[in-house]
């Protein structure tokens, strides 16, 4: 619904060519409605994940005493655990991130800014996802031959 | 009322009690200046006159060269909104008594819009927003030979947003729209949910569609700003909401 309209304003006003108020937008699509759904549903399951894992690891048998590498390795042998703490990290890293590019958007001016925090956001959030999902599979206590570990001298 | 304006003419003190106050008004000739600054006046003001009132006695015994909108000076036709001691307000709804006329009052354009001169700012970018939405009725078939009618209950359902005036307060208080001039607005949303959800409209899905925009619904952060700004007390901000929610309800 663009109408022609005779503009009488002054050089920074919408007439001008670069005008920020230049309605340009042709961004339908439901991307923003989907990330608006996805940040109150990963919000609702993050608060089940986050509490769940700070109670098992910290509450539960030794508490916080019992944390280390031997406890990890052991959790990891379960696809129960491996898969709830995937889903952690993957909703957790995507909340974060869908969470910053709304407040690049609405803090940057110049679209230049607004590209390379984009960029910055995007290649971080990468490196957390590939990395955390690749440890998380492939996590192995005794990689280290040389290891010390009980859980590796026992074997 | 008439004894007022007389006593005000011969410039007595009355029943109504006069005082001193100082408007601080931000100045902006763009033909020698880069950016606003600000000047005081002092206006001899009675408790009953407004700031609009203050304003008039600047432009018209003190300095010519003030500019600032206004037309009905009631309330209504929303022109003289502006920002008063910080907050968007109508200039003729303000009485100077209720915005602490101890400390100067700053007066300024409001914000987010072009500035052109003194108190005015550019409004086509936000008709441009209004007019994006289709704020008219949009009806298909043969047009009844007699009103459309409707019922007290569906007629109330939209009440709320059917008040708005267009004064832009609102959508110059929206944060998101200070940084981001392509951002709808309350505004413009508040005039689509007036006919989205007006029983007798055919075009409630089409204006849903341009408020899925990536600048549209989904910018809005709950603020308040606009519902606290807005003079008509219309709950903006809600309406907003529920625009968002008949999104959401179209596609689950």
């Amino acid at each position: 619904m663009s109408t022609t309209t005779n503009y009488h304003a002054g050089p920074d006003a919408v007439s001008a060519k670069t005008s920020r108020y230049r309605r340009v937008s042709k961004g339908r699509g439901n991307f923003e409605l989907w990330s608006w759904v996805f940040m109150r549903a990963s919000g609702v399951l993050l608060l089940v994940l986050v509490f769940g894992h700070l109670f098992v690891n910290l509450m539960l048998g030794e508490g916080i005493h019992g944390v280390d590498f031997a406890f990890v390795a052991g959790k990891w042998a379960s696809p129960f655990w491996q898969t709830w703490d995937m889903l952690m990290l993957w909703l957790a890293e995507l909340h974060g991130f869908n969470g910053v590019r709304t407040i690049i958007n609405d803090y940057t001016e110049k679209d230049r800014t607004r590209w390379i925090l984009k960029g910055l956001l995007v290649a971080s959030a990468l490196l957390v996802l590939v990395l955390g999902t690749l440890v998380i599979f492939t996590f192995d206590p005794c990689l280290d031959p040389s290891s010390t570990l009980s859980v590796c001298t026992a074997r | 009322m008439t004894a007022t304006v007389e006593e005000k003419t011969e410039g007595k003190v009355g029943a109504v009690p006069t005082f001193t106050v100082t408007i601080r008004v931000a100045r902006y000739n763009p033909e020698a200046d880069t950016e606003p600054h600000f000047e005081d006046y002092q206006v001899t003001a009675h408790a009953t006159d407004r700031v609009l009132d203050a304003l008039h006695q600047i432009k018209w015994e003190q300095d010519g060269s003030l500019s600032f909108r206004r037309s009905c000076a009631h309330g209504v036709c929303g022109s003289d909104a502006m920002r008063i001691n910080g907050k968007n307000r109508l200039a003729c709804k303000t009485l100077i008594k209720d915005v602490n006329p101890d400390k100067p009052i700053t007066v300024e354009a409001i914000k987010g819009l072009p500035l052109e001169k003194d108190l005015i700012v550019d409004m086509e970018p936000f008709f441009d927003a209004y007019r994006e939405v289709m704020p008219f009725l949009v009806t298909t078939g043969n047009e009844p030979t007699r009103e459309r009618i409707q019922s007290q209950k569906d007629r109330d359902r939209f009440d709320d947003t059917t008040k708005c005036i267009l004064c832009a307060a609102c959508t110059t208080s929206c944060p998101v729209f200070w940084n981001d001039g392509q951002y709808f607005g309350p505004a413009a949303i508040v005039n689509a949910h007036r006919f989205i959800f007006d029983s007798r409209d055919e075009g409630g899905s089409q204006r849903l569609e341009i408020l899925n925009d990536k600048e549209g619904v989904w910018r809005c952060r709950t603020t308040f700003n606009c519902t606290d700004a807005c003079p008509r007390g219309i709950q903006v901000t809600q309406a907003i909401q529920e625009v968002k929610r008949a999104l959401l309800t179209s596609r689950f």
